[in-house]
């Protein structure tokens, strides 16, 4: 009863913390380079793993999926629409999710969390700088920004990768025309969209999670090591945790 | 100390009132019933030995920690409501300096004015290195805190504090871990910038010389209680054992201190 209650404490502090940092969103102009530095971090550092990631996701799709419908008679063509739909709709948001919260998300909990116990986030009280306003919002205006732009990145590496697949591999033999022309003879607006938003709400919660679990850290470098793997385990399971209800709600 | 030309307070300097002040930690008091009044402008140094509870009572004045019961007020505003600050410039110099490890000590200090957006750049550069000069630090502006000794980081710290023209100015501890020869710098600079400013100044600390060289008033915490109130006067030959114990210590080899450590200032 007592954790449970604890749990809901925790759930309840970081939402509020959220709409703290929301409300500071109209001093983002003036904290334009610290939302830049995020964005940086977020977007471009973890650009080249979502790269790689997505594209072998993307081959490893089409080369299970093209074996499997090799054998059932022009199931072939439905490849690219098979490898397109899933990319889109919830590998790349949920691979890109996992990727932030590993690279990224850790690194803010670190951060936050060192500051916390060597009081610089004290400091910051007593100047009468909210930390919401200088910690958190530049990142989740920054995620916010960069997740949409590494799902559609995700996305577009998948489908290559499993273009690539399809073409060279002998017992599949898709042409890339026609893998595309599949792809986007299914494909809607709506499912891009649809993993947009999947992508934003995981990437939210990330940030959420991550910061608030750094800016509640209490003792010493123990704690902080401790506050790191807390934030990315609670964030891991939140992700699909969420996958599950946003799913649902979209669908 | 190069200069002598004030750094000016924001005209107002506000005194501090706790009343009946407790607080717990998961059911073990730190303080208990503490009540203390500070005047405008003077020097209180609260004294007292390790873990009797000075830096929680420091910290409960800055508006850090919720009493469990009781109230702290500066001036007629409560500490413990975060609208205060709007009200009262208030600043902190941590033990440990809690200077922002990521900036330069130039950014550490320019920090706060271009946060609140006081003055333009230039502005904020006039003041930064008026800070720096009254500390003799002209030099550290472009260094990393991690590349300054422990007395220069508690001076940047103070720098960093005027910057914010403060109208009531808190110092944890602020000649700890500091050789005696930094120890009185710092506490020349404590009394120097109070008498240029005017500003209240509350020293947490168990410096005794610190103490009585530029108290106005001083406190003595023990156990979470205030043992005795009085000026530096008062505490040169204290009639109370404890006190005069914790003041003066005598070194016992014959007797050592830590065989009867749990009745020590009982």
């Amino acid at each position: 009863m007592k954790q449970l209650y604890g749990i809901l404490e925790n759930i309840g502090s970081t939402l509020v913390m959220g709409a703290r940092a929301i409300r500071y969103i109209n001093t983002l102009p003036r904290q334009f380079p610290r939302f830049v530095e995020q964005c940086y971090l977020i977007g471009y550092t973890t650009m080249p793993i979502v790269t790689i990631l997505c594209f072998f996701i993307g081959s490893v799709l089409a080369l299970e999926t093209g074996y499997s419908m090799s054998e059932t008679f022009g199931a072939k063509q439905f490849i690219g629409t098979l490898v397109g739909l899933t990319m889109v709709r919830e590998l790349a948001p949920v691979m890109v999710a996992i990727l932030v919260t590993g690279r990224v998300g850790s690194a803010i909990t670190a951060e936050l969390a060192s500051m916390k116990v060597y009081q610089e986030v004290d400091a910051l009280v007593t100047m009468n700088i909210p930390p919401e306003r200088m910690l958190v919002m530049p990142r989740m205006a920054a995620v916010a920004v960069m997740m949409p732009v590494l799902t559609i990145i995700g996305d577009l590496c998948g489908w290559y990768g499993g273009a690539l697949v399809c073409k060279y591999t002998a017992a599949i033999s898709v042409e890339p025309e026609a893998y595309f022309a599949a792809l986007k003879r299914y494909m809607q607006m709506s499912d891009v969209w649809h993993g947009l938003a999947k992508a934003e709400v995981f990437g939210s919660a990330v940030v959420l999670v991550c910061c608030s679990i750094g800016l509640n850290t209490r003792g010493g470098p123990r704690e902080i090591g401790s506050a790191v793997t807390k934030a990315v385990v609670v964030s891991l399971i939140l992700i699909l945790v969420l996958d599950y209800f946003v799913t649902k709600i979209l669908i | 100390m190069a200069d002598s030309s004030a750094t000016p307070a924001s005209g107002k300097t506000f005194g501090v009132t706790i009343e009946k002040l407790s607080k717990s930690f998961d059911g073990v008091p730190v303080l208990k019933n503490v009540s203390l009044e500070v005047k405008p402008g003077e020097i209180f140094v609260i004294m007292g030995p390790s873990g009797s509870g000075k830096s929680v009572l420091l910290k409960h004045i800055a508006g850090l920690e919720q009493p469990t019961s009781g109230r702290v007020f500066i001036g007629e505003f409560d500490a413990s409501d975060p609208a205060t600050r709007d009200k009262v410039h208030l600043a902190l110099v941590f033990q440990a300096g809690a200077l922002f490890n990521s900036m330069t000590v130039y950014d550490n200090l320019a920090l706060y004015p271009r946060e609140h957006r006081l003055c333009s750049e230039a502005g904020i550069r006039e003041r930064v290195m008026h800070a720096l000069q009254i500390l003799s630090l002209e030099k550290s502006a472009g260094q990393y805190p991690g590349e300054l000794s422990g007395g220069m980081k508690k001076r940047v710290a103070i720098a960093r504090a005027l910057v914010m023209e403060p109208q009531l100015l808190l110092y944890d501890e602020p000649t700890s871990e500091l050789d005696p020869v930094m120890s009185a710098t710092i506490t020349e600079i404590i009394a120097t910038l109070r008498e240029q400013t005017a500003v209240t100044t509350i020293v947490v600390s168990h410096d005794r010389d610190l103490a009585i060289a530029i108290a106005d008033h001083m406190a003595i915490l023990m156990d979470g209680r205030i043992r005795a109130v009085g000026t530096a006067a008062d505490f040169k030959s204290p009639a109370d054992p404890a006190i005069a114990n914790f003041l003066s210590p005598t070194i016992d080899l014959k007797n050592p201190r830590f065989k009867q450590l749990e009745n020590d200032y009982e």
